[in-house]
């Protein structure tokens, strides 16, 4: 299987996307925001269409609508006028509206829209993996330096912001990072499904972790565990990959319980 | 005595709505163990959130050591523990990944904490009296314990202040005199300045010198001993 360039291009794509996805879940889960991802690809799917319409590579038009969409929600839910999940339906609904409409607009509705939507091994390319790698390395090496204050800020928000930590600022980089895991992540795993490879790792491993580094680490196991097994699965059965890695995922989550269920007696 | 805490002539409301509190003078001296206590609703949290900060008065002003408290520039040697805020854990966090989580503003933002604030975070463990689950999730241990690791959060920052709102909430009476009595000694041993917030004082009655009394305004503020009778059961602040 891997002696097929497309192939190793999705490997190599999936392995970022299975170790970035849980670790940005990992703090969005913590916040009960667990819905967030989903979101923000609804608003993805509204840029991949603008990216047709434009001519532009639909990953960079993607991304920069992410992060306007993961802008949104977070700047609704801060001011206490909207709650979070209603900020959440406004975005939802925004972005895949304008999606339909931008694509019908560009003339492409017979264009490969079930690929972005639920994911395909066969259209990374070589500059889409060099893309998801820059940003995948980007954005665990930013989890690694604000780890500390991220899981501060989900363990007590209140108690942060009396401290003196700049709590605006690290949740738009949350934001941020959420929108970026999206983009990464849409060619291999699907608009639809990525939001799932955010949280159920996460769920999953909690269920047996120790400590919330361990509920991070096995989360991020577990996120490349389904993505390579997902990927595989899909090249011999001709499934599409973003349901049989969510569907691993989510299989992980039953056995984990059924684990913490047997420990506990 | 300097000033910790200083509300002047301080009016609030949400929103620009009706007015929550009323004409607040109050002053704390820094050093100071101080029960703030009222029916549900008299205005408790908002008051300590107006005296921290987090809220702008309607009138009046507050102000923290002297300086406008939204502007307060030593903001990473306040304590607060908000009410209910052991809500907040979802994941499996350990008691120490609690506790060193009230390091962050002291030891920095980034990357990973230095041995100096790992020790601190420590001692801050034993102090509670929790060292022997230091490393356990705190979702395993009771109710008095987890308000304990709270504590021992807010006392990792090495605070000049330290705010409990309702830190008893779901705790048994020995896990509440055990608690009062912790107080006292990190007041006494540490000289931190301890607001205490909770519809009951009974647990914290001995060792406090000053109860404030909250209904709307302070409609008491003066030693335990001096509360007129009818004050002293909660119930008969209603009336
Ligand atoms: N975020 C808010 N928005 C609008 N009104 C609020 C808000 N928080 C509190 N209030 C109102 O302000 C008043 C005082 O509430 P507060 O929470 O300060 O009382 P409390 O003394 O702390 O009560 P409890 O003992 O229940 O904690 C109440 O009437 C409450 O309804
Ligand atoms: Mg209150």
């Amino acid at each position: 299987m891997l002696e097929l360039e497309f192939m190793r291009l999705a490997f190599g794509a999936g392995l970022f996307v299975g170790l970035l996805a849980p670790a940005v879940g990992f703090f969005l889960v913590q916040r009960q925001l667990s819905l967030v991802g989903d979101g923000i690809g609804h608003v993805a799917f509204a840029g991949v269409a603008a990216g047709y319409l434009l001519g532009l590579p639909p990953v960079l038009t993607a991304l920069v609508a992410s992060i306007g969409g993961a802008g949104a929600i977070e700047w609704l839910r801060s001011r206490k006028h909207t709650a979070g999940d209603q900020a959440l339906a406004l975005v939802f609904y925004t972005g895949i509206a304008a999606g339909v409409v931008l694509i019908s607009l560009a003339g492409a509705l017979n264009v490969d829209l079930f690929g972005f939507l639920f994911g395909s091994i066969l259209t990374t390319t070589r500059a889409d993996l060099a893309l998801v790698a820059v940003l995948g390395i980007a954005g665990l090496g930013t989890i690694a330096l604000l780890y500390r204050a991220l899981a501060a800020i989900a363990l007590d928000e209140e108690g942060a912001r009396v401290a003196g930590v700049p709590v605006g600022l690290l949740n738009t980089a949350l934001a941020v990072l959420a929108a970026t895991t999206v983009a990464v992540s849409m060619r291999i795993v699907g608009i639809l499904l990525i939001a799932a490879l955010m949280v159920l790792p996460v769920i999953a491993a909690s269920r047996i972790a120790r400590s919330m580094r361990e509920t991070l680490l096995l989360g991020m196991a577990i996120g490349v565990g389904s993505v390579l097994g997902g990927l595989t699965l899909a090249y011999y059965v001709d499934l599409p990959p973003g349901g049989t890695i969510v569907l691993i995922a989510a299989a992980t989550f039953l056995i984990t319980s059924a684990a913490s269920g047997l420990r506990r007696g | 005595m300097s000033l910790a805490v200083e509300l002047r002539k301080l009016s609030f409301g949400y929103g620009g709505g009706p007015l929550v509190l009323r004409d607040v003078d109050l002053e704390i001296s820094a050093g100071e163990f101080v029960a703030i206590a009222g029916p549900n609703g008299g205005g408790k949290t908002t008051l300590m959130r107006v005296a921290l900060g987090l809220e702008q008065p309607s009138t009046g002003e507050a102000l923290l050591f002297g300086e406008p408290a939204a502007r307060f520039s030593r903001r990473s040697t306040l304590g607060y523990l908000a009410q209910r805020s052991q809500l907040g854990v979802d994941a499996p966090a350990t008691v120490r990944e609690v506790v060193s989580a009230g390091r962050l503003a002291v030891g920095g933002l980034f990357g990973p904490l230095r041995r100096r604030d790992r020790s601190i975070v420590t001692e801050a463990i034993e102090r509670v009296g929790l060292s022997a689950s230091a490393d356990v999730p705190l979702r395993t241990l009771s109710g008095g314990q987890q308000q304990r690791a709270f504590i021992a959060k807010a006392l990792a920052a090495e605070p000049s202040l330290l705010v409990l709102d309702e830190p008893t909430t779901g705790v048994d009476v020995d896990a509440q005199e055990a608690l009062a009595a912790l107080l006292d000694r990190l007041h006494r041993e540490l000289g931190v300045t301890v607001l205490y917030v909770s519809h009951e004082f009974g647990a914290v009655e001995r060792f406090v010198e000053r109860l404030v009394l909250v209904r709307g305004g302070i409609v008491f503020d003066g030693s335990p001993a001096e509360l007129p009778h009818v004050w002293h059961d909660p119930s008969h602040v209603h009336a």
